[in-house]
């Protein structure tokens, strides 16, 4: 009776199971086979390796500020300067969410609730308009150079520069830093930090010894869900950039315009197996580190 | 709230809607600049409420988000409520890391993959069309799914395991003892993911850019549509309306949580 | 297990049928695929080109038609997706050196034209164009000129004149360069007197290396952002479309004065109305095309454009003339002569693949540097 009743419940879950492993099995994990199949062919889908060597040997040639040139790896560097753009966004994204989300888990409930729609709302507004509004207030004759200069402060050149770049991906992307995060932090026992506390810890101890290790899983998704937008965007780069940089994102859509569908899937192949390795590394590490090999 | 914190959240604030005050103010320009303003006009509002293509694309995306919503929110929490249940170590690291993949895949790669085998998939059967709502739908659903279960599964494990086991054992059939014990547990859940999913799927361009197809124009594709010409405030007054909307729901939400606390 | 596999089915099942299935359409429907902004849409109390249609053809033939109506950004983009079977339109509006590409990979049909009498309307000049030098599958929509927009306040009339102006280290950092390869390379060919449809890759270097030399003059690569910044007086040189230039004259700050020019050399172009092969209906289509080029519609969407009109109905059309004024009638319509003769010469033309992707790799080139 009692293991009939037992076996019942575990077929009623793996039947609810089924369409979403069905689902993943037909459009996340077939899709990223479609990837590597064109990564890997060429215009007639013979094989070759053309499109992924040509991403690690392509090279051109720079000219530095001092008017000589260098010879560079084309799409290496491209991928460099992406990585550098987003980790820097990421930092700050970071440095600017975390304390958000602190305040936010440590305040009165309603207060809660309201913070978040606030942090979620812009994502409301369309991306490409959000950024659009971004370019009116970085240009030399925008808002807030108009403001700078009545305040008596002199101009700033920000539109056109990494600045820039690096704002609107803060911007578009700082929600999904601050909501994992608080997510976490909302949830944390409060005894747990009492008892840090009666134990003699200071607040910056508490934070640094229990508060930070323990909100560890909401930053990682945090990054995660920060750095790799950040990495692959084109259309910020497009906008606050002044069209100057050429980030990762814009060689895959300009070889996707360009009908290069083989060599724009080997760029996203490559691209998604570097990310993949990091990822596992990052949560490898941090399962191993933080919580001392036990992950769930 | 202390005061230095009370700072801090005003100045984050203050910039997170910087530009959403900008796209307020420039929807009421007469001119059709989106950088000189020359003068108070509420003729863009007019001119969007006149447009229809405009409007049928606001139309597309609501009705594109929420049934991905919709899909992706029941799906995702029968898979949530599966995953929380699989005893094979092997298979539950595999569908965790499915689960991941969207989420660390850049949605340029999500969308240039799933456009590649629709197409093939479409020239297979020889489709005379192989990008349409559906292929959005199926993309949308796919970035969606594990987000909502990732909200899922935490409420899943804080609860009472033996909850449904003892409703089973008072004679309730497994279905029986999802819906009546533990759905309402992990509701806040399943309330969080489904709102996400939609905010996701509304804000999308990337993926809907490589996997739209005829006759279904989403807003963010129409407006990236006008890069020859130019965006035109009536595209900042519709920002404006979608604000002031966003912002009503939520007075009215908060209104209501506020009397069912007084009660 | 055996739930297992039966929902694998239908789900594959329910796929299969929505790629498929979908394609069937209930009634009459018209898909029409045009750059964003490019038909009248009935803002500012304009004629509203589609609404109006619909309403037209239930009048005229009794029985109701939708139009999808949808954008596209670049011809590439367009391109990219017709090319590849991804979608299924009834009317393009493309580019004079796409139209040769679609043309000669098969995408396009030949229109009957027995269903279109308003083209008599398009003017001689117009037709044996390059792109299209049997009159089979296109008739042009709009047309133009690239030229050099400056702000009086900032630029000297001493120095304008030529393309030279957007390389002048006067104006550095106030340049504004296209962000598309082909307008880029173009302004550098036409300023070297290098042919802009060479084969011949040193002419092609030679324009890499002029872009180069451009680059740290050059404020902004780009497309619509032009508007915005000529307006603020953000930048002071740019070439663009000449209708543009009147948009961004309307809507310029107060101590912005935006002139106009057009180069010796530069670039002509036409848009034209095609029908892909992977039209449903093609009749309707023709019905279509047929109604963008009767009067109210096609001096509508002239004025909406800004563009000028190879239609004879829309720029002898006294309101149209009235309406755009004296100085825009000068600009869009310039005396050419024979405009054919000089689009044949200066118009872009479809590069084959070898100087198409050595184009882009250059434009790559530019941009990371």
């Amino acid at each position: 009776m009692s293991t009939a009743k037992r076996r019942h419940p575990q077929n009623a879950y793996r039947a609810a199971l089924a369409p979403y492993s069905v689902w993943s099995f037909l459009f996340v994990v077939v899709p990223l086979a479609f990837i590597a199949y064109y990564a890997f062919t060429d215009n007639q889908f013979a094989f070759t390796t053309e499109n992924v060597t040509r991403f690690f040997t392509a090279t051109s040639n720079i000219v530095q500020e001092d008017g000589t040139s260098v010879e560079v790896r084309t799409y290496l560097l491209i991928f460099m300067r992406s990585v550098k753009l987003a980790v820097i966004s990421t930092i700050i994204c970071l440095l600017m969410g975390y304390p958000i989300a602190y305040i936010m888990a440590r305040a009165k409930e309603r207060t809660q609730k309201t913070m978040v729609t606030l942090i979620m709302i812009p994502m409301w507004m369309n991306f490409l308009i959000r950024t659009y509004a971004w370019m009116t207030i970085l240009q030399d004759t925008g808002i807030l150079n108009g403001f700078l200069s009545a305040l008596g402060i002199g101009m700033v050149h920000i539109i056109g520069t990494e600045a820039a770049v690096i704002i609107g991906m803060v911007y578009d992307y700082f929600p999904y830093m601050v909501l994992p995060i608080y997510s976490i932090l909302a949830k944390l026992d409060n005894r747990l930090l009492e008892a840090a506390r009666d134990l003699g810890c200071g607040s910056l101890s508490v934070l640094r010894r229990v508060i930070i290790p323990l909100s560890m899983p909401g930053v990682i998704s945090g990054i995660t869900m920060v750095l790799i937008p950040s990495i692959s965007t084109f259309y910020i780069s497009q906008k606050l950039g002044n069209g100057k940089f050429f980030l990762i994102g814009d060689a895959i859509e300009g070889q996707y315009v360009a009908n290069n569908l083989h060599f724009a899937a080997a760029i996203a192949f490559i691209l998604m197996l570097i990310l993949l390795v990091c990822m596992a590394l990052v949560k490898y590490v941090t399962a191993r580190y933080v919580y001392g090999g036990d992950e769930e | 709230m202390k005061t230095s914190a009370k700072i801090y959240s005003g100045i984050v604030f203050a910039i997170l809607f910087a530009p959403i005050l900008v796209l307020l103010v420039f929807s009421f320009n007469e001119s059709k600049s989106l950088s000189v303003f020359s003068g108070f006009s509420l003729k863009w509002y007019r001119e969007l409420l006149n447009d229809r293509n405009t409007l049928e694309a606001v139309r597309n995306t609501l009705i594109l988000a929420a049934s991905a919503t919709a899909i992706s929110t029941v799906m995702g929490t029968a898979a949530a409520v599966g995953i929380n249940k699989i005893r094979t170590k092997w298979y539950k690291a595999v569908m965790n890391t499915v689960t991941d993949i969207p989420m660390t895949n850049p949605d340029i790669i999500t969308g240039i993959s799933l456009m590649l085998m629709f197409v093939f998939v479409g020239r297979l059967f020889g489709a005379s069309t192989s990008l349409n709502f559906v292929t959005m739908l199926i993309a949308h659903v796919t970035f969606c799914l594990p987000y909502v279960i990732l909200q899922i599964l935490p409420k899943l494990r804080q609860m009472d395991k033996s909850l449904p086991e003892a409703a089973m054992d008072l004679g309730c059939t497994p279905m029986g003892a999802f819906f009546k014990v533990e759905l309402p547990e992990i509701l806040p859940g399943i309330i969080t993911g489904a709102i996400m999913a939609f905010t996701l799927s509304l804000d999308d361009f990337v993926i809907s850019y490589f996997t739209s197809g005829n006759g279904f124009e989403t807003l963010p594709i129409r407006i990236y549509g006008m890069t020859k010409k130019t965006v035109t405030p009536k595209m900042y007054a519709l920002a404006t309306i979608i604000f002031f909307v966003t912002l009503g729901l939520l007075l009215i939400s908060n209104f209501v949580d506020e009397k069912d606390e007084a009660k | 297990m055996k739930k297992w596999i039966s929902l694998c089915l239908i789900a594959v099942l329910l796929v299969g049928l929505c790629l498929t299935g979908c394609g069937g359409k209930k009634g009459l429907t018209l898909n029409v695929y045009n750059w964003g902004e490019y038909i009248s849409d009935g803002s500012e109390g304009s004629f509203d080109t589609v609404r109006e249609f619909e309403k037209w053809y239930q009048e005229t033939y009794g029985e109701k038609v939708t139009v999808n109506y949808s954008t596209f950004a670049s011809n590439e983009d367009m391109y990219s997706k017709i090319s590849s079977g991804a979608v299924s339109y009834d009317v393009i509006i493309p580019s004079d050196y796409m139209i040769a590409r679609m043309a000669q990979e098969g995408l396009l049909l030949p229109l009957n034209f027995d269903n279109i009498p308003n083209y008599q309307y398009i003017e001689d000049t117009f037709k044996g164009l390059y792109y299209d030098p049997d009159d089979q599958y296109s008739i042009p929509y709009t047309y133009g000129i690239v030229g050099v927009i400056y702000d009086a306040n900032v630029v000297d009339e001493a120095d304008i004149g030529g393309w030279d102006l957007l390389w002048n280290e006067k104006y550095a950092g106030k340049v504004l360069q296209f962000n598309n390869s082909r307008d880029a390379f173009g302004s550098a060919m036409y300023k070297l007197g290098i042919d802009v449809n060479t084969t011949d890759k040193a002419g092609w270097d030679k324009a890499y290396d002029e872009l180069l030399a451009q680059r740290p003059l050059v404020k902004s690569y780009v497309m619509d952002e032009i508007f915005n910044m000529m307006e603020s007086g953000e930048a002071a040189v740019g070439a663009y479309y000449a209708g543009d230039y009147f948009t961004m004259v309307d809507a310029q700050a107060d101590n912005v004065d935006l002139q106009f020019y057009y180069p010796e050399n530069t670039n002509f172009y036409v848009d034209a109305m095609c029908i892909p092969s992977c039209a449903q209906n093609k009749e309707l289509a023709e019905i279509f095309i047929n109604y963008m080029l009767s009067e109210e519609p096609a001096v509508a969407n002239a004025e909406y454009t800004y563009y000028a009109s190879p239609n004879s109905i829309v720029y002898t059309n006294d309101g149209y003339i009235e309406e755009m004024g004296e100085e825009a009638m000068e600009v869009l319509y310039p005396e050419l002569g024979s405009f054919a003769g000089e689009y044949n010469k200066l118009a872009y033309k479809n590069l084959d693949s070898d100087t198409l992707s050595y184009l882009n790799t250059l434009w790559e080139n530019v941009k990371i540097n």
